[in-house]
Order: C-alpha cells, then sequence, then structure tokens
C-alpha cells in the first residue's frame, strides 16, 4: 500500500489540532467520574473548572491548555506499508508544522537547547517509529507538557528489589511532583528493557486508555494499589487537597536484563492529550 | 463561571497596597484590570536590566506579573489558550522583581523559601491560578497589548485586560504559604 505525503501531512496536521483542542472522552469519563467521587468542596469546584475548561476549548477551538506541548509522534508502519520514494520524517515534521499553525497552537519548541536562543517554532517534534504486525500505517500524537515532563524520574532498581519498593518511588516521584504539574495527573509506569526501553514505556503507558484495564492480572493489581495510595496523599486538584491526585496509573512492561531493573516513571497533568488514525 | 465562589473577593489594578496585605493564604479573588503575562526568558531579561541599572520597558510599581506563555490567537478572538506555568522556574527573579515595585504574581505549584520571605518582606502576594484551564481563563482576557522582547515569541511580555480572573491566594503578605 502506496500512502503519499500529502496524505501524510494531512493526517498529522489534523490530529495535532483534534489532539490539543478536544480532552480525549476517556479522560473526560475520568474527570467526571473524580468529580462524582470528590468529597473536598474546592477540590469540587477545581474539578468543575477543568470540565468547563474542556468544554470551552471545543467550543471556542482554543487549545486546553497554553502548553501545546512538543509534540511527541509514535509511527507504526505495517507490513503492507510501502514507503519506497517517500520521506517520512518529513512529511511527518511537515503535518506537525502545519496542524500548529493551522490550530494557533503554541511555538514551544527552540531549535537549540542550550543558546535556547531567538525566535520559537512548531517544529521539529519526536518521532518514535515502529514496524508492526498490522496492517496500514499508524499515526498517533502526543502533546506532551512540559510542567509534568520536567518531573520525570528514571531509577535502575536492582533485579532483587521487592515490587514494594518500585511502588515507593511511585509514589515518590508523585509526591516530588506535588502541586507543580497540574494535579490531578495521570501516570505512565515502564518497567524493564534498558534504560531507554523503561522512558519510552513509561510515555506509551499514557495513551492507554484511562480506566482500562491493564494487561495482566498482576500489573492490574499493582495499577490499583497504586492509584488507591496516590490518592491517600491529599495532594489533590491543584494541590489545594482532596482525594483526587490521579485518574489513573498505566504500566508496561519489557523483558530486561538479568543484573537489572529499569523503571521510569512519566507523570501527565489532567490535560492528558493525544490523538490517532491508522491510514490505509 | 463555577469559580466565581459566593466568598471571592474582588480586586482591582493599580493594586491598593492596603488591600493586597488584608488577603489571607486560601482566599478566593475575582482580579479585574491589568497584569503582565511574562515567563522565563522575559524574567531573565528583566533582571538582567534591573542589575545594570538600565530602563525597565514598563513600571513596575503596583503592578501584576502573570507567569504565562499563550498559544498563537486564533482569528476573531483576543488571546488563545493562556493559563499559568509552573512558578517555581521564576523562584530566583522573583526577589528582585518584587524590590522593584511588583505586588503581586501569579503562577502554579509551590515556591521557594526566598521567594516566602521576600514576599512576606514587600507585603506582596502569589497567586495560584488554575493550572490548565487555559481555554476558560482566555475568556476572562478582554484586550492583550504587546509589551517587549516580541522575538521570544509565546515568551514575549504582553499586558492583558482582564476581567474576574479567578485566583486562589497561594502565599499571603505575611508568608503564609497553602501549600507549604
Amino acid at each position: 500500500m502506496r500512502i503519499t505525503r500529502a496524505r501524510i501531512r494531512e493526517a498529522i496536521s489534523d490530529l495535532c489540532v483534534r489532539a490539543n483542542v478536544v480532552l480525549r472522552p476517556d479522560v473526560l469519563r475520568a474527570l467526571r467520574r473524580a468529580r462524582r467521587q470528590e468529597t473536598n468542596q474546592r477540590a469540587r469546584r477545581l474539578l468543575d473548572q477543568l470540565l468547563e475548561n474542556a468544554r470551552a476549548a471545543k467550543n471556542d477551538r482554543v487549545a486546553i491548555c497554553q502548553d501545546t506541548g512538543l509534540p511527541v509522534l509514535f509511527v507504526g508502519i505495517g507490513p503492507d506499508v510501502d514507503l519506497r520514494g517517500l520521506d517520512l520524517e518529513k512529511a511527518v515534521q511537515e503535518g506537525v508544522e502545519q496542524g500548529y499553525r493551522k490550530g494557533c497552537l503554541r511555538d514551544s519548541i527552540v531549535r537549540d537547547p542550550l543558546q535556547r536562543g531567538k525566535g520559537s517554532h512548531f517544529s521539529p517534534c519526536v518521532i518514535h517509529y515502529e514496524l508492526t504486525a498490522s496492517r496500514g500505517l499508524s499515526l498517533t500524537v502526543l502533546p506532551k507538557g512540559f510542567g509534568c515532563e520536567n518531573k520525570t524520574q528514571l531509577r535502575m532498581f536492582n533485579p532483587t528489589a521487592p515490587i514494594q519498593a518500585i511502588e515507593d518511588f511511585v509514589v515518590a516521584c508523585v509526591r516530588q511532583a506535588g502541586p507543580d504539574a497540574c494535579p490531578p495527573y495521570v501516570v505512565g509506569v515502564g518497567i524493564g528493557g534498558a534504560s531507554d526501553t523503561a522512558c519510552l514505556l513509561s510515555k506509551k503507558a499514557l495513551l492507554c486508555s484511562v480506566g482500562g484495564r491493564q494487561g495482566s492480572g498482576a500489573l492490574e493489581k499493582m495499577a490499583q494499589r497504586l492509584v488507591k495510595r496516590l490518592n491517600a496523599t491529599g495532594i489533590g486538584p491543584m494541590g489545594l487537597g482532596g482525594r483526587t491526585t490521579v485518574l489513573g496509573v498505566h504500566i508496561l512492561t519489557r523483558p530486561t536484563h538479568i543484573a537489572g531493573l529499569p523503571v521510569c516513571v512519566n507523570i501527565s497533568c489532567h490535560a492528558l492529550r493525544s490523538a490517532h488514525v491508522r491510514l490505509g | 463561571m463555577s469559580v466565581s465562589d459566593r466568598k471571592a473577593v474582588r480586586l482591582s489594578t493599580p493594586l491598593d497596597a492596603e488591600a493586597v496585605a488584608r488577603l489571607r493564604c486560601g482566599q478566593e479573588v475575582l482580579l479585574s484590570g491589568t497584569v503582565y503575562a511574562a515567563r522565563d526568558q522575559a524574567h531573565k531579561r528583566l533582571v538582567n536590566l534591573l542589575k545594570k541599572k538600565r530602563p525597565l520597558p514598563f513600571d513596575m510599581k503596583g503592578q501584576v506579573i502573570y507567569y504565562c506563555g499563550p498559544t498563537r490567537t486564533p482569528p476573531g478572538r483576543v488571546i488563545g489558550s493562556c493559563g499559568p506555568t509552573t512558578a517555581s522556574r521564576m523562584d530566583p527573579f522573583t526577589p528582585p522583581l518584587l524590590r522593584a515595585g511588583i505586588l503581586a504574581v501569579i503562577g502554579k505549584g509551590k515556591r521557594s523559601d526566598d521567594v516566602r520571605a521576600s514576599l512576606r518582606k514587600r507585603k506582596a502576594v502569589y497567586f495560584l491560578a488554575p493550572g490548565g484551564a487555559g481555554a476558560l481563563l482566555a475568556r476572562c482576557v478582554k484586550a492583550r497589548r504587546p509589551v517587549c522582547f516580541a522575538d521570544l515569541g509565546p515568551e514575549a511580555v504582553v499586558r492583558l485586560t482582564v476581567k474576574d480572573f479567578p485566583l486562589i491566594v497561594g502565599i499571603d503578605s505575611r508568608g503564609r504559604d497553602i501549600l507549604h
């Protein structure tokens, strides 16, 4: 199956706008559920505000959050996709540039991380390519705000570490983020592989449906224990108290080395945004 | 707006120093008037100007700084999404700006001990704005005018005219901190 550069560009452009303007339905449901279960008066008002913000964004065609993030792109290439003669990288970057411009989003990219420099840009985004077994070209945009991205932590545990120690680490990460990164959070946990794998898994975990079940029974139980512990911290919406500190915890794992146990925690603010499409 | 809590205190700019001193940590406030949107790089430049004793691009006396870098402005609207950014990154720059006359700053998240002490000394306050509610806050902005550092793009200093901007007193003029 051949896909043109223009088709990819248009698809990515639309995804960038949709992700930033229309809050994911699973996140919206999770916020509504949290609002029903919250008992703290101020927390309830703050959650109402977030629900109102989602409506305002969709209605006014304005970004949910002014930090429209560093766009993180996941590109899954199926076995039937014929990329000969196509500059995929360029098509994706053009799509991001076009979407961010069209959607009046924020040009938050600085080209040199040290010099910072004059002028800010809509691109380049970060792209993760993956060869997949499923057919077609899978495109996912995750605009990652940096208030929460700055709270990412990686720890290389000993292979003999108890699961409890990993859970303590996740709780410590969320406590350290405290009120700064716009709670209630969605917490992505990546376990296994090498250090880079754990980081990527923790980010991919944010693509899992909030409120959905985890892979195995053990992971599901671990996630449930974490949700319970994290909501007992009392951080609450905006860090001002309440039982809603997280909307969900998602854990992804991969095989790793006998000597290691990499764990990465990637936190998302309540405005967890992403959009997906499959071409072909 | 759902935040216009029955108990909210209404404040307008230019801020009255006594009214600011009377604010108590945790109080809900609806702010109307002008605020200056400025964040990381603008803070660095403003503090450099102060250090070199060079003229400032705007008079800071009694003014409010809002840690915000809005999105581009959609056609037909006053401003794009414009919520607060994480305040702690501005911690090192806040005491000199308070010394220059700033009376209130708006952001989200924790502040340092230095900022707390400096707020107390200057009888100034730190307001919390709802993080991640930039579309809702955009509705409270009635006008927007560029001030300086246009080359910084979204980090340029912009003067915003706001109406009933919903805030919570995070640190009051006695140095009491709702997040501490």
